[in-house]
């Protein structure tokens, strides 16, 4: 098994498709919101929507942490990089975001040390490689990615790496959920569940979804078939008036998640007592900051950051399509000011945010004739 | 010689969510959290630090995110889900006999 | 007295507005092409309304002859597959090939770093000698200058090419109907990440390599096989794929759809571009090409590739539709699709 092509089988599609079919109530608009950036992104990749009948509504959630991120914090991160001793590292996403005076790559054009990396562990190879300077790496995800960023500093600590620090943004995905089932803007019938923060925390922690809230949510993979069947799940809750946790990602989500990788974060991190998030404002305990016992290694304790607040162009709407309040297409500023290649905010530079994932895939084919048949 | 320069421009696209599967060809003889993986005829260096309570071995699947092996993939789950694929359209029935004959190797670590 | 400038004629219009000149304008997506529509064609190319080629058929004092320049600027200079004296030739060679001309001859301007060893120099210009010779083509001349150390990379070459246009075949974009095909000679995506996994950066090896070639003999294949029926070729190196054919969709005004389960991608090209994120269809390539063949005569111009070494991978993966029109959509078999642009910005810089 490769664990990729076996879940991309068109007849297999085409049955869990007919199955949503049958499942789906013709009287019935669902609106099911999938949490995850990923999700997003493989949902116009795979051009499911194509596939579902229409009174099923997919509503892109907030769980893309470049999109989540205020502009203040990359604005923050790039002033403490202006030391030319300092080299600003960070994931290939990272590098196209706006910052008030331009993005990390824009930076560099103009002389910044900003280097990609494609893993925390690169960016610790950096600093061991350049003992003159100082590398910072800019940590950003969801408790994906959080793991391996505190083993990371646990490392850097037990090798006695001085030149690095981490500027940590990384946020938890509880949070966002809870914010966006408690905006009154919402309504929803159930969650596609993110897939691979639940390889880290499990699936325990979307129990108050179904029990509080009565919403189905069916923690999914990436895979058009995982989609798709995630989709079936939840149909078949809602048929029987049912809303329960359930895993549907088995082969690789754990449902008591990753005790390793739960204790480097403990070790490593505590929460913040709030953080600002773009698009849903102040939210308490749901982002990390490094531990104390790890200070040097922490950009915020050694250098003094600006705190720099830089509120989002009056005209972007990127808080309301992150909430799923707004479709992209729907902000004025989109397939305008703001295109992939000229972003005004983080959703359309990210490839999971909604707005890039949509002008990708979608954006010109809307007058098309949707069904192209191949040749024989 | 050259210039300091590498890493100008990021390959586009996101590392957010994205972990691949991986199969696990060796581990390092000098260094027991390190494997090399071979990713859809790619092979690279991969971190298992994530995986010390159960680490996997040569043969293993693992799904890699940012150069870490964040899960073993389980290949029993994976044909159960493939296998309740192919069953859909049958009546919910069958599909229970089925499962009752033996399919019960699916870990219990997957359900709650 | 030198050519004057006739008072009373129109000034050019400049359309690049941007202030500084970025890695993006040189990685042939939609940078490199506002670039070159908006500053130098304005400026160099005079009231021309043709659209931009990979080389230019002149006619001059009744002689006819293609006419075309390429730099190349590669990091590292030694690769699986090849080096960057290959690359020079067999790049300038491709872009003559696919405007449907025989290369003929080429001249080289090399800029030298200080410091380079000789050995290096001279490695690459005895793989420059062994490509002009396997390829066919005379070098005639050359230039070469010296810049401080840090400046070049080592080295940078240009290399200027001249070419008898072919008989037989009319390259014209506008040539291009509803129903013709998109023939593609082999598998994409090799040079641009065997480049990048020879950086040694990423920590990740494969076994794979650049596909650096001449592409001539598969050009002359086709053209003496189906000359008649060829709209357009094109040699896709940076930006891809998709960046050629977006080109060719806008040079059109119809639509280009590609049928996913048709391109030929190595597996070691998939999983990296996985990996990093990439999709194959802009990576660079440096021994493809693409041709626009009409429906009667396209099987002839497989055949003839397919006949020939180094055809065997040859496809048919996609044609021209109406809509949509000016873009390139790939489908999928599962009846999803997605529009595929112009490469933007410069995910891999230095690659050819």
């Amino acid at each position: 098994m490769k664990f990729v092509d076996e879940f991309r089988d068109p007849e297999l599609i085409t049955k869990a498709a007919e199955e949503i079919r049958r499942l789906a109530d013709p009287n019935r608009h669902y609106r099911l919101m999938e949490v995850c950036g990923g999700h997003t992104h493989a949902i116009y990749r795979f051009g499911l929507k194509d596939i579902l009948p229409s009174n099923i509504e997919l509503i892109h959630g907030p769980g893309c942490p470049v999109c989540v991120l205020p502009m203040g914090r990359i604005d923050d991160a790039l002033s403490l990089a202006m030391d030319p001793d300092v080299i600003f590292a960070a994931f290939g996403d990272m590098m196209r975001v706006p910052g008030t005076h331009g993005s990390p790559l824009e930076h560099k054009a103009r002389g910044m040390d900003v280097r990609i990396v494609y893993s925390p562990s690169d960016a610790i190879k950096l600093a061991r490689m350049n003992p003159q300077k100082h590398v910072m790496f800019f940590a950003i995800g969801f408790e994906t990615t959080a793991p391996s960023t505190a083993l990371t500093l646990q490392r850097a600590k037990a090798e006695g790496v001085h030149n690095f620090s981490v500027f940590c943004n990384h946020v938890t995905i509880i949070p966002a959920i809870r914010a966006i089932l408690d905006s009154p803007d919402m309504r929803l019938d159930g969650f596609i569940g993110p897939g691979h923060v639940s390889t880290v925390i499990g699936c325990r922690p979307y129990e108050w979804i179904a029990a509080n809230e009565h919403k189905p949510i069916v923690v999914c993979g990436f895979e058009p078939l995982d989609l798709l069947q995630s989709i079936v799940m939840i149909l078949a809750q809602l048929q029987k008036g049912e809303a329960k946790v359930e895993n549907q990602y088995k082969r690789v989500v754990p449902w008591e998640g990753n005790h390793a990788a739960l204790k480097a974060m403990a070790a490593t991190f505590q929460l913040r007592p709030y953080f600002e998030w773009r698009g849903l404002g102040f939210i308490s305990q749901s982002a990390l900051r490094i531990r104390d016992e790890y200070a040097e290694w922490d950009s915020e304790q050694r250098f003094h950051v600006p705190g720099i607040r830089v509120t989002d162009p009056k005209a972007a709407q990127c808080g309301e399509v992150l909430k799923g309040v707004l479709k992209p297409a729907q902000c004025k500023l989109f397939g305008k000011e703001c295109t992939p290649e000229n972003p005004v905010g983080a959703l359309m530079v990210s490839s999971e945010g909604s707005c890039a994932a949509y002008y990708n895939y979608e954006h010109r084919k809307a007058n098309l004739v949707t069904s192209l048949s191949s040749p024989a | 010689m050259s210039p300091e320069d590498d890493n100008q421009n990021p390959p586009g696209g996101c590392h957010m969510c994205l972990a691949i599967p991986g199969k696990v060809l060796e581990i390092d003889s000098d260094n027991p959290r390190s494997a090399l993986v071979d990713v859809v005829g790619m092979r690279r260096r991969v971190d298992l630090g994530l995986l010390e309570d159960d680490p996997p071995g040569p043969g293993d699947w693992v799904l890699i995110h940012v150069g870490f092996a964040m899960s073993k993939i389980s290949e029993v789950d994976a044909l159960d889900q493939i296998r309740t694929l192919e069953m859909l359209g049958e009546s919910e029935a069958a599909i229970q006999e089925v499962r009752g004959y033996g399919l019960e190797d699916v870990q219990d670590k997957h359900s709650p | 007295m030198k050519g004057e400038i006739k008072i009373g004629s129109p000034a050019p219009k400049i359309r690049f507005r941007e202030p500084q000149i970025e890695m993006a304008h040189g990685a042939g997506g939609k940078a490199s092409r506002r670039l070159v529509e908006g500053l130098f064609a304005p400026l160099l190319f005079g009231a021309s309304t043709e659209p931009l080629a990979d080389a230019a058929h002149l006619k001059i004092n009744g002689a006819r002859m293609a006419v075309t320049t390429d730099s190349f600027v590669v990091k590292p200079l030694v690769f699986p597959g090849g080096s960057i004296g290959e690359l020079a030739i067999n790049g300038t060679v491709n872009d003559l090939a696919v405007s449907g001309a025989r290369p003929e001859a080429i001249v080289v301007t090399f800029i030298l770093e200080s410091g380079l060893p000789t050995e290096i120099l001279q490695r690459e210009v005895q793989a420059m000698a062994n490509a002009a010779q396997y390829a066919g083509v005379r070098i005639a001349g050359g230039d070469t200058k010296v810049v401080e150390h840090g400046k070049a990379d080592g080295m940078y070459i240009t290399t200027t090419g001249l070419g008898t246009p072919l008989t037989g075949v009319e390259i014209n974009p506008q040539s291009v109907r509803p129903g013709d095909k998109v023939l593609l000679s082999g598998p994409i995506g090799d040079h641009g990440i065997t480049i990048l996994l020879a950086r040694g950066e990423l920590d990740m090896e494969g076994d794979l390599e650049s596909d650096t070639r001449s592409v001539f003999p598969l050009v002359e294949a086709v053209v003496a096989a189906a000359g008649a029926g060829i709209r357009w070729m094109r040699d896709p190196t940076r930006g891809g794929v998709a960046t050629s054919l977006n080109e060719l969709a806008r040079d059109c005004g119809l639509g280009v759809v590609l049928f996913e389960d048709n391109l030929p991608v190595h597996d070691a090209v998939r999983g990296a571009c996985e990996l990093l994120g990439l999709d194959p269809l802009h990576i660079a390539n440096e021994g493809q090409f693409l041709t626009v063949v009409a429906p009667d005569l396209v099987d002839a111009a497989l055949s003839a590739l397919h006949s020939m070494p180094g055809g065997g991978d040859a496809r048919i993966i996609g044609e021209v539709r109406d809509e949509p029109a000016g873009s390139v959509l790939v489908t999928t078999r599962y009846g999803g699709s997605r529009i595929v642009d112009m490469l933007v910005g410069d995910p891999l810089p230095r690659i050819c």
